[in-house]
């Protein structure tokens, strides 16, 4: 029995503590200001210290003061205190500095509840399923703590992780029922803060010598799609971002102005796809060359671009279907073929005296088209990552200095030629190819895909696909950048592995998450609805959700009340014996009655059975030593006696 | 407050439970969040809309999470009160404005252990905390604060436990019928003189506590004040203590009268008084009697003696 005012805390908590706020804080040093990070963790280093000499925590004022300083350099760094990262930081500090006030156990509670309100945090960044890992285990290590800290010191560290365990455990049906069921909203409620989606790389809009070659320098994964029939062959997988019309000399940007229309004339049937597509911030929806039959809520540009009307900022599901063979805008607008012909003046005249001597022999559009490929192949170009600088004429110095590039300078500089020769030419930026994952049979493309490519349209055919770097390196277009890249260049050592198991390991990894991805994370309000009209709810309505849930849930509650009620009836092992030894008893027709005391049916079995009786006096006399004397050898001897009777 | 009050009243009003051990059943066990868990609530509230605005997938699974957690925690602190035992023991008694202690033995019949069970009789400030190991039996004192002398009842007494989580407070009213003797306080003053005795003759003189007669061997019924330590030190706790022995006390006996108590004084003033001579008397090792209007007891000296004075003195009717 120990007597102690509830509020105090418990010295041995303190560690439990530290450790929580630990787990939930220490992941968002990956993306934290270092001076933030060292800051909470000199502050976490304090409190240990406090703890381990067991000395006064710091009063008040020092705590405001370090509270005005991180709030000082939060504002400093992130101007503003509220926003996402700002919040985040914030939430770091509080979480730091409440570890040097912790006196009762209601500053504890303020802990625990503050590092299960981090852990959401941590999903801004990562919803990946080493994040997920984390903070299941971050989840345990807080829900340890609680129950340490109101079990008191009579509770062993053991005993402590196994009734969280089994909370958890107990807990999760009621996770499963809740995250099919609960009526989702897509979001957002409000407007986010502008910092909500920062930081995830994809393509831009514009394009200048380099910016592809970056992006190519990164395996992370675009999107990915998967085809109902067989996958099409590599060179006809051409996804379809931004189309830049308008050049400056040096950056590409596209036309802001709306366009018609376009007409597509198919000349294949359409292949079904779905893809999905990792948040890239941008509207445009990277659909497969040329997108048909596409649903209400997706727009098609003039320039044939299936845009959405908000930007895609999280990974979203589309099923699209594409007609690989098709000729388009037959007839185009003057405007935009006048538009498609413009060159800044002073640019590159080395090149457009090219192009111009050019058309003098020969003015027939897909004959340039011809020649200036011819040009790329003939002449000594070559596929590279690492171009060097291009001056201040970028065009000429590619074509007659450097003649290295990468995909963006040989589509700027092919676009550069038609146009001076007169033909209407454009850049058309996006990703080509992709791969097929052996395990799951996703088309996987990743941000090295990336590719720039023109497009010129010529009379009676309309808008065609030329890429320019399929002249230079053939095999870019057909196996895919690993394949075009000598060694020595800087691609990923991701995307560069060969065929070995490091390689299945890579894909089979991949497909894990594609399964976390398409199912755990992107289960959402039309999924849920799928799911339910599965289940026989018509209509997800809401109220049917509410009603199917409370149903559920209280059914698990019950459950888990009736278990916590259900107990096995525990019998002393001299009062099993007993019981043993009446049964045989009942064998030779002796029967016991519930209120005859084993002493009292003795003296009756003397009285009537006397036979039976010296056996019998022996099983009492055991089971009486045995079940009140407290020897625990008794029942050996009460076992033997049981053993004796007849 | 008044009507919370008489609510309560209306909602946990119980019969006494007796002096049976009781083992508490679904029916008297109460739960309700704590202010913790009301906290919690707010935040996983807070999360749920974190979640939903920023389409966070994992986000809505961890809200659901711990709001399982939550609901599981609840059952578990109902659980970490269902059927326990509680039988009452037997209290000593105080003197008034003292804390008297009520025994409660409290077993546990099931494997796993109970932990953190908090008892509160009434509307005392002070609580004591205790555990239950699996399969074990624990005994804690519930205080209670003696205000006067008689019979002090245990009010009703709230068993609690915020365990595991913290996050709800399940507790059940019990009310075994346990009561303790109060003393009255004693207010010291001066002995009264000696009385004569009247029956002088009665007594041959031993027993007394006047004139040193010899060492006997110490009975557990002997005060300690009378032990002859010097006596019993010398041969090294050889033999059994020794006690000095008085010839001819035949004279010293007190009589501790109402009568001789000031006339004016209110009753539990006299009271007060009677108890200080009690006390006093005691500790000079005298042989008293105590008369009190309709009730008398005979000379005589010892704990015992002591406690049935103070018993007749807490109990007599004002």
């Amino acid at each position: 029995m120990s007597t102690r005012p509830a509020e105090t805390l418990d010295h041995d908590v303190t560690p439990w503590l530290l450790a929580a706020a630990l787990a939930t804080t220490a992941p968002h040093v990956i993306h934290q200001p270092v001076w933030l990070s060292a800051l909470a963790a000199a502050l976490f280093a304090w409190a240990g210290w406090l703890w381990w000499r067991n000395e006064r925590l710091p009063g008040r004022w020092p705590l405001v003061l370090l509270v005005a300083i991180a709030a000082g350099g939060v504002l400093f760094e992130f101007r503003t205190l509220f926003g996402r990262d700002a919040g985040v930081a914030m939430l770091v500090v509080f979480m730091a500095l409440k570890l040097l006030e912790l006196r009762s156990r209601r500053d504890a509670t303020v802990v625990v509840t503050l590092g299960y309100f981090l852990l959401l945090t941590h999903y801004f960044y990562s919803q990946s399923i080493p994040t997920g890992l984390w903070l299941l285990a971050a989840i345990m290590l807080l829900t340890a703590t609680l129950i340490r800290l109101h079990g008191g010191p009579a509770i062993s560290t053991r005993a402590t992780l196994r009734h969280a365990g089994l909370l958890m455990l107990q807990a999760l049906p009621f996770m499963l029922v809740l995250y099919l069921l609960f009526p989702r909203v897509a979001g957002p409620l409000w407007g986010l803060p502008q910092d909500a989606h920062s930081g995830r790389s994809g393509l831009s809009d514009q394009m200048t010598p380099g910016t592809i070659a970056n992006l190519a320098l990164s395996s992370e994964i675009a999107l990915r799609a998967r085809f109902v029939d067989p996958v099409p062959a590599r060179g006809k997988l051409y996804w379809r971002g931004p189309v830049l019309e308008n050049y400056d000399g040096l950056t590409w940007k596209p036309e802001r102005s709306r366009g018609r229309a376009p007409e597509i004339e198919t000349l294949s049937s359409p292949i079904a796809y779905e893809t999905t597509i990792e948040a890239h911030q941008q509207r445009w929806l990277l659909a497969l060359d040329a997108p048909a039959n596409l649903a209400p809520e997706i727009g098609l540009s003039g320039a044939l671009t299936a845009t959405l009307r908000e930007p895609l900022n999280h990974r979203q599901r589309f099923a699209l279907a594409a007609t690989l063979d098709y000729r388009f805008n037959v007839d185009e607008e003057k405007r935009v073929l006048t538009r498609n012909l413009t060159l800044p003046p002073d640019a590159s005249p080395r090149a457009r005296t090219l192009a111009e001597s050019w058309k003098a022999a020969d003015p027939d559009p897909a004959r340039l088209m011809q020649k200036a490929l011819t040009f790329f192949s003939e002449e000594n170009f070559f596929y590279t990552l690492r171009p060097p600088l291009l001056g201040e004429q970028p065009v000429d110095d590619f074509l007659f200095v450097t003649r290295r590039g990468f995909c963006e300078h040989y589509a700027s500089a092919f676009v550069f030629l038609m146009r001076a020769a007169g033909v209407p030419a454009r850049v058309v930026t996006g990703y080509q190819g992709g791969e097929v994952n052996p395990v799951d049979g996703f088309v996987v493309v990743r941000q090295s895909d990336a590719h720039a490519w023109a497009e010129v349209w010529i009379a009676g055919q309309g808008w065609t696909r030329v890429d320019p770097t399929a002249a230079v390196s053939p095999v870019r277009v057909e196996g895919g950048i690993v394949a075009a890249m000598p060694a020595g260049e800087p691609l990923p050592t991701l995307i560069r592995l060969r065929s070995d198991w490091l390689r299945t390991l890579v894909f089979r990894w991949e497909a894990v998450n594609n399964v976390w991805n398409q199912y755990v994370l992107g289960y959402n309000p039309q999924r849920q609805r799928e799911l339910l009209s599965r289940l026989g709810i018509p209509d997800g309505d809401w109220r049917n959700l509410a009603i199917t849930l409370a149903i559920l849930c209280a059914g698990l509650l019950l459950a888990l009340t009736g278990w916590s009620l259900y107990q096995r009836p525990r019998l002393d092992p001299a009062a099993r014996l007993w019981q043993k030894a009446l049964r045989r008893l009942a064998r030779s027709k002796v029967n016991c009655a519930p209120w005859e005391t084993p002493l009292a049916l003795l003296e009756r079995v003397e009285n009537d059975h006397p036979t039976l009786a010296p056996a019998l006096r022996d099983v009492v006399g055991a089971y009486l030593q045995a079940r009140y004397s407290g020897i625990p050898d008794n029942l050996k001897t009460l076992r033997s006696a049981i053993a004796r009777l007849p | 407050m008044g009507v919370i009050a008489s609510l309560q009243q209306r909602l946990f009003r119980w019969q006494s439970d007796g002096t049976a051990p009781l083992r508490l059943a679904q029916r008297r066990i109460f739960i309700l969040p704590t202010r913790a868990g009301l906290l919690f609530a707010a935040a996983l509230l807070a999360m749920l809309t974190g979640a939903i605005n920023y389409s966070l997938a994992l986000g809505h699974a961890l809200v659901f999470l711990l709001a399982g957690l939550a609901l599981t925690g609840m059952v578990h602190a109902f659980r970490n009160l269902h059927g326990l035992t509680i039988a009452p023991g037997r209290c000593l008694p105080v003197f008034a404005g003292e804390v008297a202690y009520f025994p409660l033995h409290l077993a546990n019949d099931r494997a796993m252990p109970r932990l953190a069970l908090e008892l509160r009789a009434g509307t005392e400030a002070a609580s004591v905390a205790t555990a239950v190991a699996g399969h074990g039996t624990s005994e804690v004192a519930v205080p209670v604060v003696s205000t006067q002398r008689g019979w002090l009842d245990l009010p009703r007494t709230r068993l609690a436990t915020t365990f595991p989580l913290g996050l709800f407070i399940a507790w059940s009213y019990l009310q075994p019928a346990m009561r303790c003797l109060i003393y009255p306080q004693p207010l010291a003053t001066p002995l009264p003189p000696l009385q004569p005795v009247a029956r002088a003759g009665d007594r041959h003189g031993d027993g007394g506590q006047e004139d040193f007669s010899g060492f006997r061997e110490r009975q557990p019924a002997d005060s300690l004040r009378h032990v002859a330590w010097k006596a019993s030190a010398r041969d090294s706790a050889q033999r059994p203590l020794l006690v000095k022995q008085f010839a001819g006390g035949a004279q010293s006996e007190l009589q501790l009268d109402w009568a001789l108590t000031p006339e004016t004084a209110p009753t539990e003033t006299r009271i007060a008084i009677l108890a200080g001579w009690v006390m006093a008397a005691e500790d000079e090792g005298a042989r008293y009697g105590l008369r009190l209007p309709g009730n008398e007891i005979s000379p005589d000296s010892g704990d015992l003696h002591r406690h049935r004075c103070l018993e007749a003195l807490a109990l007599f009717p004002s």
